[in-house]
């Protein structure tokens, strides 16, 4: 069977206009929908801007969180020594003299350090003087996690932003990312420095980055991180799930005014302190 | 054959090259390391066979599923609870790594693996 050039040049030409018509009319469904959905996509933004805390009711999900009360630390000038070392000596971190090379998960600083956004010339007194804890605060949108290029530092399934040391390749691009400076980084090999091992608990080698990681072994199996259990009935440290609308960290979310270490970031952190 | 009496030295020699690790370590082959069981224990996680080859695996399996799944369920073997834990069930009955580990490592030559960098071998 022969095609005449006419032949074939009508049929061609019908085939364009169809493919180019074709394309119009998907773009056009393509660009409606797609509208819609950044509508949709703008007022989600909006209503996750409203709500710091994330989301707040997610059942069967849980998000581990934790309530820093100052007053207790006020009250009592021993206990930011007592949570450091039962963190430090429960998870074999080393004490190394040198600041440049030291190693840290917990630990208490100025109140300058840990809230630049709420500092201000005209302080009170126990503001002033007061030191608190700071700890990683196992964000809900994490920038470590986002630039890990290794998938070693990542959010768990209850929320807690945990490293692999495993995976880490010591590129140090999370301390980068990290803006509360709550990462760690072995320069030089820690294990000299571990004065009380904890045998049943691995150390770290040099070059990795490590972090508190909320005693994630210990959560997993029921117990309470070993910071908040070395507070015992003070409630200083108060750990629980914040998805959950019962738990005892909600209550006093609701009781209480609290406030999140530079929160115009959107990190939307899950340690909250009581002033 | 042309410029035969290059050829079949050279060749000779080529071979005698090639070969120099059989002939270099001859008699020198090591016994397999006798191991040292640990006495009141009846099995290990696995049967033996597949636990030689497949340990590491094992190992690798254990360490994604507790640190990335934050899996930590137990298995039991003779009706007592395991976990899923170098240090906490590995360990607990080859207590003496360098008993244990070390003898086959070094005959086989794989190099010492990184594990004893992060997790603690018993102190004897």
């Amino acid at each position: 069977m022969d095609i005449k050039r006419r032949n074939f040049l009508k049929v061609a030409g019908i085939t364009t206009l169809a493919g180019l018509g074709g394309t119009a009319v998907v773009g056009r469904l393509v660009a409606s929908s797609g509208l819609a959905q950044a509508a949709g996509g703008q007022g989600a933004a909006q209503a996750g801007q409203a709500n710091l805390n994330g989301n707040q009711t997610n059942p069967g999900v849980k998000r581990y969180g934790m309530i820093i009360n100052l007053k207790s630390f006020r009250d009592d000038p021993t206990l930011g020594e007592k949570i450091v070392e039962a963190c430090h000596s429960y998870n074999n971190v080393p004490d190394v003299p040198n600041p440049k090379d030291e190693i840290k998960w917990i630990w208490m600083t100025r109140y300058e350090n840990a809230f630049h956004e709420n500092y201000h010339l005209y302080r009170d007194e126990a503001t002033e003087k007061q030191e608190l804890p700071v700890l990683c605060n196992h964000c809900d949108k994490p920038p470590c996690v986002r630039v890990c290029p290794t998938k070693a530092t990542f959010r768990n399934r209850d929320g807690v932003v945990v490293m692999d040391y495993h995976r880490c390749i010591g590129c140090r691009f999370c301390m980068a990312a990290c803006p509360y400076g709550m990462r760690s980084f072995n320069y030089i090999e820690p294990a000299p420095y571990i004065s009380n091992l904890n045998q049943n608990k691995p150390r770290r080698m040099r070059g990795v980055v490590e972090k508190c990681n909320f005693c994630v072994g210990r959560i997993e199996v029921g117990q309470l991180p070993a910071c908040v259990e070395a507070c015992g009935e003070s409630k200083a440290l108060v750990f629980g799930d914040l998805n959950d609308p019962d738990s005892e960290i909600r209550k006093l979310l609701r009781e209480n005014h609290t406030i999140l270490r530079n929160p115009s970031l959107g990190t939307l952190p899950s340690v909250f302190y009581i002033v | 054959m042309y410029d035969s009496g290059k050829i079949i030295p050279g060749l000779l020699i080529f071979v005698l090259f090639v070969t120099i690790p059989i002939w270099y370590n001859r008699g020198t082959a090591q016994a397999v390391p006798e191991i040292v069981l640990p006495k009141d224990v009846e099995s290990c996680v696995l049967p033996l066979a597949a636990i030689r080859s497949d340990h590491m695996k094992l190992l690798m399996t254990w360490r994604d599923d507790v640190l990335r799944d934050g899996d930590r369920s137990t298995f039991e073997i003779e009706g007592k609870q395991y976990q899923k834990s170098l240090t906490l069930t590995c360990l607990q009955c080859h207590a003496n790594k360098e008993q244990f580990c070390d003898p086959c490592h070094t005959y086989v030559a794989v190099r010492q693996p990184n594990c004893w960098d992060c997790h603690f071998a018993p102190v004897e």
